[in-house]
């Protein structure tokens, strides 16, 4: 027998009025697994969490946590859910650790003793401890949301924008956390704007866009699919225009002449050709780097390309982009 | 269903709260009762004649815990419930897995231990002034708990209704208050004229007002049978209301 995946979302639609928020979404997170949900503001991340936690309700589709639909079934998905939400909430009446012991018993778990300790070492909280979450700065009250969704240990995590407003150091510390608890078991949904966090922690990533996936496969393969290396030259004073020995390449001049970039195939001859025009352009340099594409660069190209079409479309002409950003889909 | 963790912290997590802020919640009703009881009671009470055989101050004392009972009930659900919505920690109860009549319940024992806890605060000060028969103990304990109850909800639904602290204001200063005052506390129905005397009989906090006076003192104006039952069905339509609300996800969830 199949374990039922962590999450199953099936033609889910969301409309605020008019707004189409979500557009016949579909996917599914096994068990176990780092999800990256990642998209441009608006794009329909937070819609999506608010229907799996039950803070929204869904259009039309349907959506399961663990083989149990979320709306009929709501006792026991909310069980089973841990999240944290991407706005700075709190309530103000109580200290860091009876916040903690309440929101426990929310979930049916009565004060964790040991567990409450545990988060509040690994998060830095416990010389906040009997403060109230009024007088904590912003990442620590972002620090207690996080521990807040760990307190009644749920199989499913979600963080939206967890690390808002969080230091270096205790970012680290919560991903070192977050990985540790995935490790153990628990499916974890992250949503971020920090494509390096995706792209470090996440097995699998989906980037939605105006309601809709525009690419949703395992890490690697969507940075396999770009399949392009990146050549920036900084020149010591800008130039006015591409040397002649690179026009023949996918060139362009950036930061007001002063960066060309080069975007090539990763075929070798390639590399090399195009080194031997840049040695034939003589241009005085500062830098020179030469990098894989990113997954900002994924989803640059996936989100961009899609608003380009829409405004191509807009005003009547080919949409050019769309068939680009359509093959990018897999589901 | 009922008696859960969840349902439980949730009734705990409201009592904790109004306790913590205990000088606004519990202490400043109990003076503004006292001060009612020295100046109306007290000072100008003396030259009043005694309504239905009792002394003016006594008679009031009933009113007084009745009204710092309802407006508690209320002010518990209402700020609660509003602070939660105005500092986003709502969403730690609407994603938890607690149905729409735990949460109706939960919050409405809340407002109903604050209600009895101001009530009986108001009670033990008016012993310095007056004593009380406690005439129909037990009619006096099922209008006190059912009158909490409704104003309660009454506050849940306006907190839920709200969406500033203005909302809230305006709906206790132009008809909680007004309802509170012309609803007996201070003078008996038999001393108005006819016409508003009729138009008294409308005011649901009259009907609870005089029940307890007859709860305490054995008097009343109207028959306190059908103060309890109005009661009754007014905390089971309005128990029914919220849970609709409630359920129906208003202004609640997205």
């Amino acid at each position: 027998m199949t374990a039922a995946p962590a999450l199953r979302v099936e033609s889910l639609w969301k409309k605020y009025g008019q707004v189409e928020a979500l557009r016949g979404v579909s996917f599914e997170i096994a068990a176990g697994e780092f999800f990256g949900l990642l998209g441009p503001n608006g794009a329909g991340k937070t819609s999506l969490i608010n229907v799996v936690t039950g803070l929204g309700r869904r259009t039309s589709g349907r959506v399961e946590v663990f083989g149990h639909d979320v709306t009929r079934d709501y006792l026991t998905t909310r069980q089973s859910i841990g999240a944290v939400p991407q706005e700075l909430v709190y309530d103000h009446f109580f200290s860091v650790r009876r916040t903690l012991e309440i929101h426990a018993g929310y979930f049916g778990v009565r004060k964790p003793v040991a567990w409450i300790e545990e988060l509040l070492d690994r998060l830095e909280l416990r010389e906040h401890q009997h403060k109230t979450v009024q007088q904590l700065s912003g990442g620590m009250k972002r620090r207690l949301l996080v521990a807040k969704a760990l307190v009644h240990r749920p199989p499913f995590l979600i963080l939206d924008e967890p690390t808002a407003g969080v230091d270096v150091k205790l970012r680290l510390s919560l991903w070192e956390l977050v990985r540790e608890v995935n490790a153990r078991g628990t499916t974890v949904l992250l949503t971020t704007h920090n494509i390096d966090e995706a792209e470090e922690l996440c097995g699998r990533i989906g980037i939605i866009d105006r309601g809709r996936f525009v690419a949703l496969d395992r890490t690697e393969n969507l940075l396999r699919r770009l399949n392009e290396k990146k050549i920036t030259l900084v020149a010591q004073s800008p130039v006015a225009a591409l040397p002649e020995s690179l026009r023949g390449l996918k060139a362009s001049l950036e930061d007001g002449g002063r960066r060309i970039v080069v975007r090539l195939d990763r075929d070798p001859r390639t590399l090399n050709d195009a080194l031997q025009r840049v040695a034939l352009a003589g241009l005085a340099l500062d830098d020179f780097r030469v990098e894989d594409a990113d997954l900002e660069e994924v989803f640059i190209r996936l989100t961009g390309a899609r608003r380009g079409a829409d405004a191509a479309a807009a005003e009547g002409a080919p949409a050019a982009g769309e068939a680009a950003a359509a093959d990018t889909v897999t589901r | 269903m009922l008696f859960t963790i969840p349902f439980r912290t949730l009734v705990w997590r409201e009592v904790e709260r109004f306790w913590l802020v205990a000088t606004q919640t519990l202490f400043a009703p109990a003076i503004s009762a006292t001060l009612y009881l020295f100046i109306f009671g007290y000072s100008l009470g003396s030259r009043f004649p005694d309504i239905h055989g009792h002394p003016y101050v006594q008679f009031i004392v009933p009113g007084l815990v009745m009204m710092g009972l309802v407006n508690n009930a209320f002010q518990n659900t209402s700020s609660s419930i509003l602070i939660s919505k105005y500092e986003g920690s709502i969403v730690d109860i609407l994603t938890a897995p607690i149905s729409s009549v735990e949460m109706a319940v939960a919050y409405a024992l809340g407002g109903v231990i604050r209600g009895l806890s101001v009530g009986g605060a108001i009670l033990l000060v008016s012993r310095l002034f007056t004593p009380l028969p406690f005439t129909h103990v037990p009619y006096l304990l099922a209008l006190a708990v059912l009158s909490a109850f409704v104003f309660s909800l009454v506050g849940l639904l306006t907190a839920v209704w709200a969406e500033r602290f203005d909302d809230m204001a305006m709906l206790s200063t132009f008809i909680l208050l007004p309802l509170t005052y012309l609803g007996g506390v201070f003078y008996s129905l038999d001393l108005l004229p006819p016409l508003w005397r009729n138009i008294s009989l409308f005011n649901p906090l009259l009907y609870m007002i005089d029940g307890i006076r007859y709860g305490f003192l054995g008097v009343s104006d109207v028959n306190p049978a059908f103060s309890l039952s109005l009661t009754l069905a007014l905390g089971a339509g309005l128990f029914a209301a919220t849970v609709v609300v409630l359920r129906s996800g208003y202004k609640l969830r997205k």
